[in-house]
């Protein structure tokens, strides 16, 4: 049995290729690229096409946009302390409830220190509102930071729009793009959008390299100072083997993007109706209509996402939930709460998230013992009676607590 | 993923006794679907000898809740209810070779399910007492709402206050910022502000001469062989014992021999000692196999 990997949400593969355009980097140009001797001198030049090569992806309009970071963590982290650091009258900064920790941490600690943070909720498939949205928009917000794409759902919210808004507002717009990078075209610079962050290990690149896209124009204060490197605006060595690593990555995504948004595309929508059709009491959370094209993320009603995930992995197939239980947290995913799921329903979401290395074999493979796996969980599991959920579940079963 | 025993496993992929008991004559239900857990023990009891027949269990959770009702199950049949209920937490979690620190809760849940039946059998009412909150101290499993009760009842306000009453942040120290937020929050609404730089609340009696006087190597290493005395019964179950072969300031090198040489639950039952240690002692000790010992040697004389 060979081993499924639908986990790509949570962090990829690296790209043989990408591998390969690494290596030169560890073994002989190995020198600083602010050296001027015979290890450091095609360092500048394989940054630049790396450069170039996230440009590309991303279709902004100059390669000095691209500021290379750690990971997309410090992207996030970078853009929202500049935006407030620039403009220290403002104290007001945009999010939405969904957004993934690396922004919401964030803000909660902001709050603390005298911010307003304003989220945006969002309804029972995940969408906005952007009436509401219209109506945050204020002199006082420094930051608007909206993600490109639910890395729960894969559910895509109207940036491009949004970002025009806020520019009609004189408001800085911010996009956790980790998700959506590389997974759906973009053209940044036909955007509003100032400011945009990038994860490499999202995209088949190694982990601990990122982006932040910063527009030229755009007030902006670094976090990290002390150096020159990316023109002062991100000091600290440059990581020269990922980075060229993920200008590789960009490059296989852009040729990929296609097949990504049809092939890909093709095995999630087969997965997730052949789930849907074989375990009864399952659904799709999110918005439908509007999702990346390799994400899905199905809720088994009246199961447990961990143990669902431990009879998957014995099986060979490795996916994730948004179960309590699989973070040590005691609530399930934040995500699923803002959707308002039932938490009968919000315990046993798995996500399972494609990439261009599986094929419609694995497709199978999961449609093969999912509807077993259910089955047997369910037979353990006191709301669930026969085939069916107990007819009256809270009178059924009345824990002492609860 | 978690690091899961072997036995933890075993139960979650077979588990015993799933289903209800038919004609049961005892039933305890306990949990919270909130926090994703739920269990319904069903016990056929002798009604003359009180013994336990039967046991069956259902449960809504994660791997470690459903293996411990299935060892839950496993222990209690054939023990009399009176013996049923000196069963603990500890001895569900011993039983599954350890549980990991956020997942102890599983336990609790087996245990006041039992504790819920047995009430039902007798017609007795059962009322649980328990709250759960967040893990803070990932060292000594305490959580939010523990620490919260413990600075209302006794006005704690500062982090070593905290550690002193509860453990919690006497270990590795990365929850200090947690403790200090639950602080806040509690003295802002007791109206009052919090100081890192507070006066230190007069400690608790019971852990005045551990927090103190710190502990002597001597007193330390008759504690920690008082505590391996303790643990030899389990172990020497399994075949195996423990032996103390040397404490180097809050490092106990210990020596795995029978059947805990070389087993594949070895580094499961080291953590299980230290945990118990660091229960026992109230200070920090980490446990390690006297074979890494030897590096030890080497960097010295180095």
């Amino acid at each position: 049995m060979t081993d499924i990997y639908l986990d790509n949400n949570a962090t990829t593969k690296v790209d043989h290729a990408v591998v390969d355009a690494m290596i030169p980097y560890f073994l002989e140009q190995y020198g600083n690229p602010s050296s001027i001797h015979k290890f450091a001198d095609g360092v500048a030049r394989g940054i630049k096409q790396a450069r170039g090569q996230v440009q590309a992806l991303i279709g902004c309009e100059h390669d000095s946009e691209i500021i290379f970071t750690s990971c997309g963590t410090e992207s996030n982290t970078t853009a929202i302390l500049s935006a407030i650091k620039c403009q220290p009258n403002r104290k007001g900064i945009i999010t939405t409830t969904v957004e993934h920790p690396a922004i919401l941490g964030v803000c909660e600690q902001l709050e603390k220190e005298g911010y307003t943070i304003h989220r945006l909720p969002v309804d029972k498939c995940g969408r906005l509102n952007l009436d509401s949205y219209q109506k945050m928009l204020s002199e006082n917000v420094a930051l608007v930071t909206v993600m490109w794409a639910n890395n729960e759902t894969g559910t895509i919210f109207p940036v491009v729009e949004m970002a025009e808004m806020a520019n009609a507002a004189g408001v800085m717009f911010h996009t956790d793009a980790v998700q959506a990078v590389g997974k759906i075209p973009m053209m940044l610079a036909d955007t509003k959008i100032d400011m945009l962050s990038i994860s490499g290990h999202k995209l088949h690149a190694p982990k601990g390299i990122g982006v932040l896209y910063l527009r030229r124009g755009v007030r902006y204060r670094p976090l990290l100072r002390g150096g020159h490197q990316e023109r002062g605006r991100r000091a600290g060595t440059e990581n020269t083997a990922s980075i060229v690593g993920l200008g590789k990555a960009c490059e296989l995504a852009l040729q990929h993007i296609e097949y990504e948004n049809t092939q890909v595309k093709a095995m999630r929508d087969k997965l997730e109706r052949g789930i849907i059709e074989a375990v009864p009491h399952s659904f799709v959370t999110g918005d439908l209509n509007n999702r990346l094209p390799n994400t899905t993320d199905i809720a088994f009603e009246y199961i447990e996402g961990e143990s669902i995930l431990m009879l998957l992995n014995k099986a060979g197939i490795a996916a994730s939930s948004g179960s309590a239980c699989t973070s040590g947290s005691l609530e399930p995913s934040h995500v699923m709460r803002a959707m308002d799921i039932p938490y009968t329903a919000a315990h046993g979401t798995i996500r399972f998230s494609f990439s261009r290395y599986n094929s419609m074999a694995d497709v199978d493979a999961v449609l093969n013992v999912m509807p077993s796996i259910a089955a047997t969980l369910r037979k353990l599991s006191p709301y669930w009676s026969g085939d069916a959920p107990v007819a009256n579940p809270d009178l059924a079963f009345a824990p002492t607590y609860s | 993923m978690w690091d899961y025993s072997d036995k933890v496993k075993e139960h979650f992929f077979n588990p015993k006794n799933a289903g209800a008991v038919v004609d049961a004559n005892a039933t305890g239900e306990v949990g919270s679907i909130s926090c994703g857990d739920a269990l319904r023990l069903t016990l056929k009891v002798d009604d003359e000898s009180e013994i336990i027949l039967e046991a069956g269990f259902q449960t809504f959770g994660c791997g470690s809740a459903i293996a411990s009702s299935s060892v839950l199950t496993e222990i209690i049949k054939g023990m009399t209810l009176d013996e049923a209920l000196q069963v603990t937490n500890q001895d569900i979690a011993d039983h599954l070779e350890g549980l990991p620190p956020e997942k102890m809760h599983c336990s609790v849940m087996g245990r006041e399910a039992l504790q819920a039946a047995i009430a039902n059998y007798r017609g007795e009412e059962w009322r649980d007492d328990h709250e759960e909150g967040a893990l803070i101290c990932k060292c000594f499993a305490i959580d939010a709402v523990m620490i919260e009760e413990m600075v209302w009842a006794n006005k704690l306000r500062t982090v070593e206050d905290v550690t002193n009453f509860t453990k919690a942040g006497g270990g590795c120290a990365a929850c200090h910022e947690d403790i200090e937020a639950i602080l806040e929050k509690v003295l802002a609404e007791k109206g009052e502000k919090f100081d890192a730089a507070a006066a230190p609340v007069k400690k608790p009696v019971e852990t005045v001469a551990a927090v103190k006087t710190p502990l002597t190597s001597v007193q330390r290493i008759k504690k920690i062989e008082e505590v391996l005395e303790s643990l030899r019964p389990a172990l020497m179950a399994d075949g195996g014992d423990a032996e103390l072969v040397e404490v180097i300031g809050n490092t106990a090198y210990v020596n795995m021999t029978g059947a805990c040489n070389g087993c594949s639950m070895a580094a499961m039952t080291i953590a299980g000692i230290q945990q118990r240690l660091m229960e026992v002692m109230g200070e920090f000790i980490k446990v390690v196999p006297a074979s890494e010992m030897k590096k030890l040697v080497n960097i010295e004389m180095a």
